[in-house]
């Protein structure tokens, strides 16, 4: 339990260092690179939870693709020098401020919420998640468990039914696939109406 | 260390982890990329808030399923779904951005005012 404790808290620092240095930084770029950190401590956050696979589709398609992504996007729309994109002191105050009343409301929402740590038979639980992930996908209803659904009556529980994933899953491939033909419509180098002939 | 480890346990200085950490984690992550999509005028700064906010969405996910095991699988499938969708979404940003940037010669949010009413 220290231990994770311990790792707990050095990565949960480490993602919240960088997420200010994201907010807080003027450079674009340096906020981009502040950005991959934020991402990687929240991939090693999903690893402490359990959820190796999500650590590592967060690793392979947030910080390996979407950060080139971003990276890509810095590097060919610089700005020009001249055009200053710094933030004046209205816009900033007025952002903290919303930010510092949003994190109090959510804080105060947050203490009235039951406190919930781990069960004692989690401790020996397998380190197989993504086994279990893949047959909730393909519809084996063996992976999903038998239990009550929750945050209802208690008179009056309902039975959780059985739930597969592979619709929604190949509707997010589609809707990736179509998505990223389209991105890449958009931002196609267009012509010019002047060099027509 | 070790021992310290425990004395720092038993004193109370290190509480065990539960779903709230995670959850005041998340809501700083949440209100990071609001003041991050608020403050910043540069439009992929703006696309760098929306990453933090569906980060933050993401760690609440799969902090839900590893302390709700009613919700074990359901909350994995989602953040992974909330992870695709957020490569989707930089994607498209990126390419309206581009060709913004095509038009305007600059990535200045303030000069998105065409459709301004």
């Amino acid at each position: 339990m220290t231990l994770v404790a311990v790792l707990f808290w050095i990565l949960a620092g480490f993602t919240a260092l960088s997420a200010l240095a994201v907010t807080f930084t003027t450079r674009i770029v340096r906020s981009a690179v502040w950005l991959l950190f934020t991402l990687a401590g929240t991939a090693g956050l999903f690893f402490l939870l359990g959820a190796e696979f999500l650590g590592a589709a967060q690793l392979l398609i947030y910080v390996g693709g979407t950060m080139v992504l971003v990276i890509f996007g810095v590097m060919l729309t610089a700005s020009h020098p001249a055009s200053s994109l710094q933030t004046n002191i209205a816009e900033w105050s007025l952002a903290l401020s919303v930010g510092v009343l949003l994190y109090a409301v959510l804080c105060v929402v947050l203490f009235s919420v039951p406190a919930v740590t781990d069960a004692p038979e989690e401790t020996s639980r397998s380190l197989l998640a993504s086994k279990y992930l893949g047959s909730a996908l393909l519809g084996n209803s063996s992976a999903t468990p038998a239990a009550w659904l929750t945050g209802f009556p208690s008179e009056k529980p309902l039975p959780r039914t059985r739930v597969h994933y592979l619709l929604p899953f190949e509707i997010v491939s589609i809707h990736l696939l179509v998505v990223l033909v389209g991105a890449a419509y958009l931002a196609r180098a267009k012509r010019r109406p002047e060099t027509k002939p | 260390m070790i021992p310290l480890l425990a004395e720092a346990t038993s004193s109370g200085w290190i509480t065990p982890i539960g779903l709230h950490h995670y959850l005041f984690l998340a809501a700083f992550l949440l209100v990071c990329g609001l003041v991050c999509m608020m403050a910043k005028r540069n439009a992929i700064g703006v696309l760098m808030g929306v990453e933090l906010v569906l980060n933050a969405a993401a760690i609440n996910f799969v902090a839900f399923a590893r302390y709700n095991r009613t919700f074990e699988l359901e909350g994995q499938i989602f953040a992974l779904f909330v992870i695709v969708m957020a490569a989707a979404e930089a994607a498209v940003a990126l390419a309206i951005v581009l060709s913004f940037y095509h038009q305007h010669h600059t990535v200045d949010v303030d000069n998105a005012r065409e459709l301004k009413g």
